[in-house]
């Protein structure tokens, strides 16, 4: 393979690299007074990656000897990614601005993370993996912290950091006893050993430390502990970019890095799967039973997601990655639309972020109100929101793969997550009204919501391209 | 190429609601939801007339592609939905009507809920694909839950919560149930699978269970039925009439179109636990209505009463047990709906649903003592009103079946006897003595207009029934052939049979599974 070959499959990261650095170069020259030109040079950056991965790329190709791939299931990955990246700069502008911390750093770190994380669903290798996870990760680290005057998001930055640098230093443990047992560190090689001398008790080992760390990402329980903080001390639209592009990624890492290195260990791994799958949902739906803030809850709320999603990697077949991208693809826009409505909780020009402040939002806001609640439905599962199509195919895949019990803890957990999500509906609707929320919104958000809210609500009648583009994805993972 | 008429009566309610959030003002949104209902009406009068009663089959069938891989858009009627969308379309004026002054706050809001929830339940009936069915069948819990909770009563967040909560666990169950079948059998295409459901026997067990879940809760039968009472108190007079009304029977059509045809075994074995819930739910629950002092709580409680008839009568499998069932609902329907109504009418003026608010009505308001005595002695029952059709035909399937669950369905008659007189004795006669009654008024034009109509159909239907079973009985002949046949099949196949299922799956897997 030629060099010129190799770079083809990596040019929307290559876009995304080089222009970070070109944004950077304009911010340190021009001062703060670019910032916004710099976040229009982000999106932009965002925008012509996803044409690169959509149209330039080839969707079969592997490039410097199979560390990085290009397919079906990457491409599908990055899009989402770079919508939610794209839509989250938006939010930060319009969240930032007004309160005069709107920094030229901000998008371009913003847009070193989601170089990162198109890395990490291209990957073809562990090294690659680590490279793109890493660079993800610290990116990440400081936008937690960006608000720097503010106790709780360096507080939630300090948090993430230690947390997510022990989870990382498990994973590359993992990483080097999987290479010590097989030999390699690319993920078609392992997958070659592991099929001819079969499943040690080392290899075991590496394994269980891999799923830790990977679970830490996608903050599946037991490696839970630090979304709740950091989702509730970030900025909300970095709270967003957690939720939604992180987790996609996380996700897309994790469904690559198990299911085609250990086709072969799928027995060993898919009882920790199963495990990890149910804890989450019934934690997810238990613990945000009691939240009082609204940050806090939705990090309950997305625990309990990656929860199903997982459940869809634990089916271990192409139906179940099916499940995950359609389930990640809903996700990614509902939880745009729950965030842009987060920023819209202000008080004053103050933002609020408790659950009763939200009483009685359909009475003073009715639009918000009804967006807001709508999205919450959707993320219940309850049809006809695009939420319940989310959980069909994931519950779809389980009950093919013979995962009856799983399922069924799947949905009563979704019966108890019901409670919370009822709750918000009930406290906008039924309760009376507390003192009114500032009505404006910023165009950005309102797009947002518009977007959100379209796909909520119309899914059920645009569902089959969706479902398409997942499925030719999932085959391109697991033919 | 004729009308899509089925997806037209389904989803012009629909293009009513988007109207009204396009003009959400509270008089533009009164007319134009009560414009759209009755539009709703006619189509649904026209499916009536373009329905030919000789063909059990599915008709006016429209089928398009949906999600893919077996799951479509197929919407048909036969005999045993069809009146189900005529009741459904029917009703819903009557509750738009009764609504129009009762309901003063967010009233553009109200009226969405209600079409969008008119849409879902229409769909119900229509649906020939367990996943949209499914879809349609959840996807009434959101408005009703809304209905309840923003226009209900003091207790209405607990009522709502307990009404979505009871639902939602029962249908999930059934969710897994349709995912299994689908995997099993390729599709979730409810036609196909009634022209070839053999299911082996132990899988059946396990889905007629799941689907039990979710329909019992909906019936409601005994001891899932709690939640109807306090949904039933706090809902808003128009909720109670939908809740009663059309909300009920989804149960009952979801006996009739999917536990009894596609796991005919599974219905055999149950039968007796069905039968023994139906009893109880007949005796326990009339009890239970003598000692209430809540209007609607009474009528709640009669309302279990009377879906233990219905259960009772599809569960054995005759023709008249079966034909009653249906023909029990949809005069409950009617009744019930026109019960609640009633109450809403005193509760308009009052303001208070305790029995002993009231007491000699009849002096002041005679025309509503006319109303509510015909709808009370159809809800017990009496020969000459539509009650007494499908207490009677139920209680003789359930009698040729096997005669002491008939002679224990029979208490229950007298018992609906003294509670329904019971209540109308101590709400409309004696004497006129509540000093708060002196001045009330008897019924307006407008509630006229909305009784009346009720009137004539309950009598009209106790003479002359034919209507409805000229619809009713090809398909439910049908019904009964068939899952006689596939029952007949389960018992001579049972080594057979588990062969088939294995490679049935296995083709399942390849067919869809990469």
């Amino acid at each position: 393979m030629t060099l010129q070959a190799d770079l083809m499959v990596l040019l929307p990261e290559l876009v995304l690299a080089l222009g970070a650095m070109a944004l950077l170069l304009i911010g340190a020259i021009g001062g703060e007074k670019t910032a916004p030109a710099i976040s229009f040079g982000a999106i932009a950056l965002f925008v012509m990656a996803g044409a690169e991965a959509i149209w330039a790329v080839p969707s079969h190709a592997s490039a410097f000897h199979g560390a990085f791939v290009a397919d079906d299931f990457a491409r599908f990955a990055k899009i989402l990614i770079l919508v939610g990246a794209a839509l989250c700069i938006l939010l930060a502008d319009e969240f930032f601005a007004p309160i005069a911390m709107a920094r030229f750093e901000l998008p371009v770190l913003i847009v070193l993370a989601t170089l990162g994380m198109l890395l990490m669903v291209s990957a073809g290798s562990f090294i690659a993996l680590y490279m793109g996870l890493e660079l993800q990760s610290l990116a990440l680290y400081v936008l937690a912290s960006f608000n720097r005057d503010h106790l709780r998001s360096t507080e939630a930055g300090l948090k993430y950091f230690v947390l997510g640098a022990l989870s990382s230093g498990m994973m590359l443990y993992g990483i080097s006893m999987i290479y010590g047992f097989t030999g390699s560190v690319e993920f078609s090689a392992v997958a070659h050993v592991v099929a001819q001398s079969g499943v040690g008790i080392g290899l075991i080992f590496g394994l269980v430390f891999l799923i830790s760390g990977l679970a830490f990402k996608v903050s599946a329980v037991p490696f839970h502990m630090w979304t709740p903080d950091v989702y509730e001390g970030a900025p909300t639209p970095i709270t967003a970019y957690f939720a939604t592009a992180a987790k996609v990624a996380a996700m897309g890492l994790f469904l690559r890095a198990i299911l085609i290195p250990f086709p072969h260990a799928l027995e060993q791994w898919r009882q920790v799967i199963i495990a990890i799958s149910v804890l989450s949902m019934a934690l997810g739906a238990i613990a945000a039973l009691g939240q009082k803030n609204i940050k806090r809850l939705m990090a309950y709320s997305s625990i309990g997601h990656m929860g199903y999603a997982l459940l869809g990697l634990a089916a271990g077949t192409a139906l179940g990655v099916r499940g995950v991208l359609i389930y990640m693809a809903i996700y990614v826009f509902t939880n745009l639309g729950v965030f842009a409505c987060i920023q819209a909780m202000r008080r004053g020009g103050k933002p609020v972020e408790a659950i009763s402040d939200l009483a009685g939002l359909a009475r003073t806001n009715p639009k918000l109100g009804l967006v807001f609640s709508m999205l919450f439905l959707s993320l219940a599962g309850l049809p006809p929101l695009a939420g319940f199509f989310a959980k069909f195919y994931v519950f779809l895949a389980a009950i093919q793969a013979g995962l009856i019990w799983p399922a069924i803890l799947g949905v009563l957990a979704s019966a108890i997550g019901l409670v919370y999500y009822l709750r918000l509906v009930k406290i906008m609707y039924f309760d009376e009204p507390a003192p009114a929320l500032d009505g404006d919104m910023a165009m950005g958000s309102r797009a947002i919501l518009v977007v959100s809210g379209a796909v909520a609500l119309l899914f059920i009648f645009a569902a089959s391209p969706v479902i398409t583009a997942a499925d030719v994805a999932a085959k391109a993972l697991l033919p | 190429m004729s009308l899509p008429l089925l997806s037209l009566v389904t989803f012009v309610p629909l293009v009513g609601a988007a109207l009204i959030l396009a003009m959400p003002r509270a008089d533009a949104a009164r007319w134009i939801a009560l414009g759209t209902t009755i539009v709703t009406f006619a189509l649904s009068l026209m499916v009536w007339a373009a329905f030919d009663p000789h063909n059990p089959g599915f008709q006016l069938v429209e089928k398009m592609d949906w999600l893919g891989g077996g799951i479509s858009y197929h919407m048909g009627v036969d005999g045993i939905s069809m009146l189900f969308v005529v009741l459904t379309a029917g009703l819903m004026p009557f509750c738009i009507a009764a609504s129009w002054d009762s309901i003063e706050n967010r009233v553009a809001e109200y009226m969405i809920a209600f079409l969008v929830l008119e849409t879902m339940m229409i769909g119900v009936f229509c649906a020939l694909d367990l996943v949209l069915f499914y879809v349609l069948f959840e996807g009434g819990l959101i408005p009703m839950f809304l209905i309840i909770g923003i226009w209900g009563g003091k207790r209405r967040v607990y009522a709502s919560f307990k009404f979505f909560l009871y639902t939602f666990v029962g249908s999930v169950l059934m969710l897994l149930a349709i995912m299994s079948m689908y995997w099993y059998t390729g599709t979730t295409d409810i036609a196909a699978l009634l022209a070839n459901p053999h299911f082996p026997p132990q899988m059946q067990t396990w889905l007629w269970l799941a689907f039990f879940a979710s329909f019992a809760v909906k019936m409601p039968m005994w001891p899932v039925h709690t939640w109807l009472p306090d949904a039933h108190v706090e809902a808003p007079t128009a909720g109670s009439v939908i809740l009663a009304g059309i909300l009920l029977k989804m149960g009952g059509y979801g006996f009739l179109r999917f536990s009894l045809p596609m796991f005919p075994s599974a219905t055999e074995m149950f039968a007796p636990l069905v039968f023994t819930m139906s009893i109880v739910a007949i005796i326990y629950t009339s009890l239970v209505a003598l000692a209430q002092e809540d209007m609607k709580k009474l009528i709640a409680y009669s309302s279990v009463a009377h879906m233990g008839f219905v259960t009772m009568g599809i569960f054995t499998l005759t023709h008249q047990g079966v034909e009653g069932g249906i023909f029990q609902m949809l005069s409950h329907g009617v009744v019930s709906g026109a019960l609640f109504l009633c109450v809403g009418v005193v509760y308009d003026r009052m303001h208070t649903r305790e029995i002993s608010a009231y007491g000699g009505l009849v002096n002041r308001m005679p025309l509503y003592a006319a109303c509510f005595m015909v709808f009370t002695l159809a809800n017990v029952g009496l020969p000459g009103t539509s009650g007494f059709i499908g207490e009677f035909l139920t209680m003789l399937g359930a009698y040729i079946h096997n005669s002491w669950i008939a002679i224990f369905a029979a208490t229950g008659v007298i018992l609906s006897a003294a509670y329904a007189l019971f209540l109308y004795r101590r709400i409309i006669f004696g004497a006129l003595v509540k000093p708060t009654l002196q001045t009330i008024q008897d019924l307006t034009a407008r509630e006229v207009a909305i009784l009346a109509p009720l009137v004539v159909i309950t009598i009209a239907l106790g003479f002359y029934p034919k209507p409805v079973f000229d619809v009713t009985t090809p398909s439910v002949a049908k019904l009964i052939t068939d899952s006689k046949a596939s029952l007949a099949f389960d018992h001579s196949n049972h080594g057979a049979l588990a062969q088939a299922a294995s490679g049935k799956l296995a083709a399942a897997e390849k067919g869809t599974g990469q």
